[in-house]
């Protein structure tokens, strides 16, 4: 391999309800070898397996099936690669949905791989009876707490099964629960050839994925100067350009909007940071205070210097369960004095609400407009043109959750003058669903990996 | 002493991180990092958010970044879908915290910064 190899690498969805477009234009507007996209969060998994159970052809991210009938004729033409964590609680069933769309555009030859072994929710008992604690990683609370009410059970897997499936020429692999960096590193650990005691080349590129990985966040997208920020509306996202020594640079198509300054990039590096010194994937754990940053010509950010340890013997599992429903809704209030006026419609309905003899376990009321953000650390302006008034309810029963949703459009005619805005119906219960990070020892995890032929 | 807003000296972003958010600030000078790391404790960045930092403040040292992170605790009313806020992710603690007003040494000058200086043209700032 030469040392001056580079591959590039895009991200064009950094999480589920990202820009429908962004993947289409990174994959039209400029070169690049491979496409990553991110279509999971921690909720999403609980719904997939909701359309899992009422059909068991279901579990996946359709849209990313939508996206390759789209590019697939493109992406052939140029060669790009796509990893997607679309295969959410059934991989398999997405993989299927892959081929069926390269058959009917008779794209024979394409390859398509799959990541399975994540999905441990079928597991749970065989797996606490093997002595698998899954203690609450942030409280430690003990895991009978929510046996009976787990609606699904992942594990963040690493990304040499992807690496793996790469190797077999996998031209799309979809996968289930892995990391979001790790989306960014399997392709280099493919074509690199980095393998497990590399430890600074695979946090090299777990950085390298810990950028991208939430799409236009790092090419000025929710950045603190934003109104040096030019082309917002052609926003390019961003892309990776890697070499084998673990060193690489940030940068966007030519063209595009937005801008990549070590400033873009480094709001980035610090965005869902823990402790700085110890970022834990599943392949590695990275040093975040060793990693160098310099502008490298416009819209490039040259990025090294990167130092990662040992990865540890257990992987993070990712839980969700049933922990009630919660319901919001809101009225516009318009001036003069609309807070006073905001108020007593809270009251008002809190007031009535008590008196049918009605509580909750867990209430919000805001006055949006009046520092509902950020509290007292400003001071609420004087007049207030119009406030609006956001409530909520959480609880464990359903029907008081929807009794509270009543409550809401009688204040327009049954409270104070010039109250508004009351749209879209009765705010309906929906469900709350608690998270439960824990680790399991990676020895009780095996991972598949399953590449087929378009024939 | 004077007193300079955290926007003039630094840069932030902020997200959530397990029941609370991360605040990542990043300085734009190597005096303005040294202010700051002396300054910006985990007591004054819990005193600024009160009523919205419910359990307490960490601060981790990035001197490769110029960069101090907080871990805000208990700021979300209930972390990931549990929360009925309407910044159940912290995604506007970063901002807020830029509001702080630090202490700075009289001959402090803040560097010039981006193309069009540290705060919004035309801005409220």
């Amino acid at each position: 391999m030469a040392a001056d190899k580079v591959v590039r690498v895009a991200n064009g969805q950094g999480f589920w309800g990202d820009s429908v477009d962004a993947p289409v234009r990174l994959i039209e507007e400029g070169p690049l070898d491979y496409l990553t996209l991110d279509y999971l969060a921690e909720v999403t998994m609980s719904i997939m397996q909701k359309l899992h159970r009422r059909d068991p052809s279901k579990g996946y991210a359709t849209d990313f099936i939508e996206l390759i009938r789209r590019t697939l004729p493109t992406l052939r033409k140029k060669g790009v690669k796509v990893i997607a964590n679309a295969g959410g609680v059934n991989p398999e069933a997405c993989r299927a949905a892959l081929l069926d769309v390269a058959r009917g555009q008779d794209a024979r030859g394409l390859k398509i791989g799959s990541v399975t072994g994540d999905d441990i929710l079928g597991r749970l008992d065989e797996l606490v009876e093997a002595g698998a604690a899954l203690t609450n990683l942030d409280d430690g609370r003990p895991f009978s707490e929510i046996h009976e009410k787990v609606l699904s059970a992942n594990v963040y897997v690493g990304s040499f099964p992807v690496a793996d499936a790469l190797r077999q020429g996998a031209d799309i692999v979809v996968t289930g629960r892995s990391t979001d960096p790790g989306l960014v590193l399997s392709p280099l650990i493919a074509e690199f050839g980095w393998s497990a005691g590399d430890w600074d080349l695979l946090a090299a590129g777990t950085v390298a994925g810990h950028i991208i990985e939430c799409g236009a966040q790092c090419t000025g997208g929710n950045f603190s100067r934003w109104w040096e920020v030019e082309g917002l509306d052609r926003i390019g996202y961003p892309i990776i350009h890697a070499s084998p020594d673990g060193s690489f640079v940030v940068t966007k198509h030519d063209g595009t909007g937005g801008m990549v300054t070590p400033e873009t990039v480094g709001e980035q590096l610090v965005y869902e940071m823990g402790d700085p010194t110890g970022y834990i994937t599943p392949d590695c754990v990275v040093d975040f205070t060793s990693i160098r940053l310099a502008q490298d010509g416009k819209d490039r950010v040259h990025v090294h210097g990167i130092a990662g340890r040992e990865a540890t013997d257990s992987y993070k599992v990712s839980i969700s369960f049933l922990e009630g429903y919660k319901a919001s809704g809101q009225l516009t209030v318009s001036g003069p004095d609309a807070l006073a006026k905001a108020r007593v419609c809270a009251d008002a309905l809190w007031g009535r609400l008590a008196f049918a003899g009605i509580g909750f376990e867990d209430t919000v009321t805001e006055f949006i407009g009046a520092n509902t953000c950020h509290g007292d650390i400003i001071e609420v302006p004087d007049r207030l043109g119009e406030v609006v008034l956001r409530v909520g309810v959480k609880d464990a029963d359903r029907g008081k959750v929807d009794r509270f949703g009543k409550e809401l459009a009688p204040l327009v005619t049954s409270g104070p003058p010039g109250v508004t805005g009351f749209a879209g119906g009765r705010p309906k219960a929906t469900e709350v669903l608690g998270y439960w990070p824990a680790l399991l020892a990676k020895r009780h995890v095996t991972t598949n990996v399953h590449v087929e032929e378009v024939p | 002493m004077k007193k300079l807003p955290l926007y003039a000296l630094a840069h932030a972003r902020s997200g959530d991180k397990g029941d609370g958010s991360n605040v990542g600030v990043l300085a734009y000078d190597d005096a303005g990092y040294e202010i700051l790391r002396d300054w910006l404790t985990p007591v004054r960045v819990k005193a600024h958010f009160a009523g919205i930092v419910c359990g307490n403040v960490e601060r981790f040292e990035m001197p490769n970044l110029r960069a101090l992170n907080f871990l805000l605790h208990d700021s979300l009313g209930g972390g990931g879908s549990a929360s009925l806020k309407t910044d159940a992710q912290g995604k506007t603690h970063a901002m807020a915290l830029l509001r702080i007003e630090v202490d700075v040494p009289d001959d402090y000058q803040p560097p010039a910064v981006g193309s069009q200086g540290a705060t919004a043209p035309g801005g409220e700032l």
